[in-house]
């Protein structure tokens, strides 16, 4: 009889995996973020395209760096930095200088990021607590940059872009209890000022879409949050504003979509159970409104994923899948 | 289909490889290795020594307790009782016989003519002496399992899902011998004094389920369950819950909620063992895998080695892995000269592509393993908390629950060790548990 001699290997079952990995998931996370970047190359000029080019490599090449000089195995592969970088840039208005961007790509990826312990151990989401820290230059942070008037010319200067045309956001008129002017169409296309990547309600949606049906998420969180604070303007228009008109703005402006629907479902700074997701979603929406009614500033998406973020400790206490074989408590067993 | 269960996930089932060849009787060879453990519980005590002769069918081990005897597979001489390795991964006392080739049947081996005058205990008696366990790879002795379930047991289930992919013995085994089939579940009905049984065949077997209707027709005692492809459809909890909808309680067996699950091809056994007087001393395996040249089904005299078997297929290239049992829970084998055992029901022989080895596995906490987990854990806590040799919270998750299924496994983008993390994890329980009653 024939012998072998082949080196087999041997490890526990499962023998195969499925492809999906945590590249192809973040790979998917990029595509669905291209129809809003290039929504914000039409609206506000290519400075949007070299402005998320930047913030990309930029996030890269930090956590290249720390991870080479910590002697790290490295986890490029994985596409999360790229993730990250994109969405910075997507959260940053469009005239933001560039080494302010690098500035947020680094404390993205490097403190918050990578000081945790890397990928799946931060507990705020990177992109969102750069941006609260790039707050530090508050007037950058919120010198809007009106749509249809950004230079053309790729690596314009702030003073350029700002000299474009700047604009106030619908969320400032809001924030003095006031419809804002132009017209509600206008918002859920993205034909406002805002963040780079915020202000397309259509663009994003597409996103969305895309995002569910390659099951990257489930459409848990981004309902619930974007249904809450609906629900609560819709509930509470302020300054007599007429209830509708009132509600279509505070949903279509501001970072509402782009955070609910590519930050609040951020797997490693969201529950992981559907009851405290749906919880944490919640939270997301009431916080939100509230710091939109009540705040200093206008905007309020961001803060309140943050807070949120840090509840998700707690949050994955709540909604532990019944035991099976176990009825659930003062239920009839099945 | 009126139930289903949890979770579970879809794998490319690969049976396209196997599934189109008929059963052959594999060619006896020339050395059977037959394990003395074939089952769950106590090792079977040799009843022969080197040099003696022993007739095809002879009982050459047995114990007391729990227990199912082993058989010759072919007739011829003891050359050796020593350890010899085994599918689990270890050395196993083993009775090698070098074969006459005469197939002398052991005298004890009649047909029946009538089986109506046997009593439930006879029955019982019957299985027992020709070593029946389950087939479908947990190898539970049969006789214990229907003893044990006497008077509590209101539905038999047949477990035809063959959920694990590559494998299609089973599959085969419905197509063509029904009626060994339908002969076996009408005497596992007898012994529970039942009136009615079911059988789940997952939907991806469609000649199966069509034949076994066409035999049984619409208003059969015997009925027919398409089940959802779906991974682990097969599982025994799960299987009791897609056909019954009763969740089987943690730790209990199917016995707590009136079910008593039999493998196909355990039925079948039960069939040659109370008609035929034949012990169980072959089965159906099948030989597969993107590295097999000729994937085949074969009627396999137990204790043949994978090494033939896989010859007899034919070998492409280098091969990578070699699995007693499909990819999702086969175990896989260092040393080809294992024997193919009664839980046996397939070699899976991987080629390079097949590989699926992963570095540097991170959880990015997406919660895929817990959509996915049939027994309603927390793949990922149990992780954290196995790595972090957190005892408490282990046992707090249920860890002990875990069928090691391998669906968290599959699923996880982070490449995740999850089920081997829980083999170690469940080992750590059970010596913290030692510990505390010492």
């Amino acid at each position: 009889m024939m012998k072998h001699f082949y080196e087999t290997h041997i490890s526990s079952s499962p023998h195969i995996r499925s492809k999906d990995s945590t590249a192809t998931i973040m790979r998917d996370v990029i595509i669905a973020l291209v129809p809003a970047l290039l929504g914000a190359v039409y609206f506000f000029g290519f400075r949007a395209l070299t402005m998320a080019i930047t913030s990309v490599c930029g996030a890269i090449f930090f956590e290249w760096l720390y991870e080479r000089v910590m002697k790290k195995e490295s986890t490029l592969h994985d596409w999360s930095a790229a993730v990250t970088g994109l969405l910075i840039a997507m959260v940053c208005p469009v005239g933001l200088p560039y080494w302010v961007l690098l500035v947020g790509d680094f404390f993205a990826i490097v403190v918050v990021k990578q000081l945790f312990g890397g990928i799946g151990k931060n507990f705020l989401n990177p992109a969102l607590a750069a941006r609260a820290f790039l707050f530090s230059w508050p007037v950058m942070m919120t010198t809007w940059v009106a749509p249809g008037s950004g230079s053309p010319v790729l690596l314009s200067s702030q003073t350029e872009a700002v000299d474009a045309v700047s604009v106030a956001t619908p969320l400032a008129a809001m924030h003095e209890k006031m419809l804002p002017d132009g017209s509600l169409l206008d918002a859920f296309l993205g034909n406002i000022g805002g963040s780079m990547g915020e202000t397309s309600a259509l663009l994003l949606l597409i996103g969305f879409v895309y995002l569910l049906i390659r099951k990257v998420i489930s459409p848990r969180i981004p309902l619930c949050f974007i249904g809450t604070v609906a629900v609560l303007s819709f509930l509470f228009p302020q300054g007599g504003c007429d209830r509708l008109l009132w509600t279509g703005w505070q949903v279509c402006s501001g970072g509402l979509i782009l955070g609910a629907v590519f930050m609040a479902t951020d797997y490693v700074t969201s529950p992981v159970t559907h009851l405290g997701q749906i919880i944490f979603a919640i939270g997301c929406g009431a916080l939100t409104v509230f710091i939109r009614y009540f705040g200093a500033y206008p905007e309020g998406v961001s803060y309140a994923i943050l807070v949120m973020n840090t509840c998700v400790v707690l949050l994955d206490k709540v909604g532990i899948p019944r035991r099976f074989g176990v009825p659930r408590e003062g239920g009839k067993k099945k | 289909m009126a139930f289903s269960f949890f979770g579970g996930i879809h794998p490319n089932d690969m049976k396209a490889l196997s599934r189109k060849a008929a059963i052959r009787p594999f060619p006896a060879p020339e050395v059977v290795v037959i394990p003395l453990s074939q089952h769950i519980g106590a090792l079977c005590k040799p009843l022969v020594k080197k040099g003696d002769k022993v007739t095809l069918g002879q009982k050459i081990g047995d114990s007391e307790g729990l227990c199912a005897p082993v058989h010759a597979s072919v007739s011829g001489t003891v050359t050796a009782v020593e350890p010899r390795p085994h599918v689990g991964g270890t050395m196993v006392p083993s009775v090698v016989i070098k074969n006459d080739f005469e197939e002398t049947l052991c005298p004890d081996i009649k047909p029946r003519e009538s089986i109506d005058d046997l009593t439930t205990e006879e029955l019982i008696a019957i299985i027992r002496e020709a070593g029946i366990v389950g087939m479908g790879g947990a190898m539970f002795p049969t006789h214990v399992k229907i003893s044990s379930g006497l008077g509590k047991v209101d539905t038999v289930i047949i477990n035809a899902a063959e959920c694990e992919p590559y494998i299609t013995s089973d599959d085969r085994l419905l197509r063509e011998e029904p009626q060994r089939l339908i002969g076996g579940i009408r005497i596992l009905m007898k012994c529970f004094g039942l009136k009615k049984a079911y059988i789940g065949i997952e939907k991806n077997k469609p000649e199966a389920i069509q034949k076994l209707s066409e035999i049984l027709g619409w208003n059969s005692d015997i009925i027919v369950e398409p089940l959802r492809t779906r991974y682990p459809q097969g599982a025994e909890k799960q299987l009791i819950q897609s056909i019954t909808g009763r969740q089987v309680p943690p730790g209990g067996l199917p016995a707590a909620v009136g079910c008593a699950v039999f493998n196909a091809a355990t039925a079948a056994a039960v069939y040659d063992a109370v008609w035929l007087g034949m012990p169980l001393v072959r089965r159906g395996v099948t030989v597969t895998g993107r590295a097999i040249v000729e994937p085949m089904n074969f009627l396999v005299p137990i204790g043949t080695s994978f090494e033939e078997l896989i010859d007899a297929c034919g070998m492409k290239d280098a091969p990578s892995k070699v699995l007693t049992g499909g990819p999702m829970m086969g175990i896989a084998q260092f040393d080809w000269s294992v024997s193919v055992i009664k839980g046996t029901n397939a070699v899976t022989v991987f080629s390079q592509e097949d590989l699926a080895d992963a570095k540097d596995p991170r959880c990015i906490r997406c919660g895929r393993c817990m959509e996915v987990c049939p027994m309603h854990l927390m793949p990922l806590k149990m992780y954290a908390a196995e790595r972090k040799n957190d005892i408490e919270a282990l046992d707090s998750l249920h860890l002990m629950d875990c069928i090691e299924c391998g669906c968290c496994s599959y699923t996880c983008p982070g490449k995740l060790h999850l089920v081997q993390s829980f083999r170690t994890g469940k080992q750590k329980l059970r010596d913290a548990a030692a510990k505390k009653k010492a």
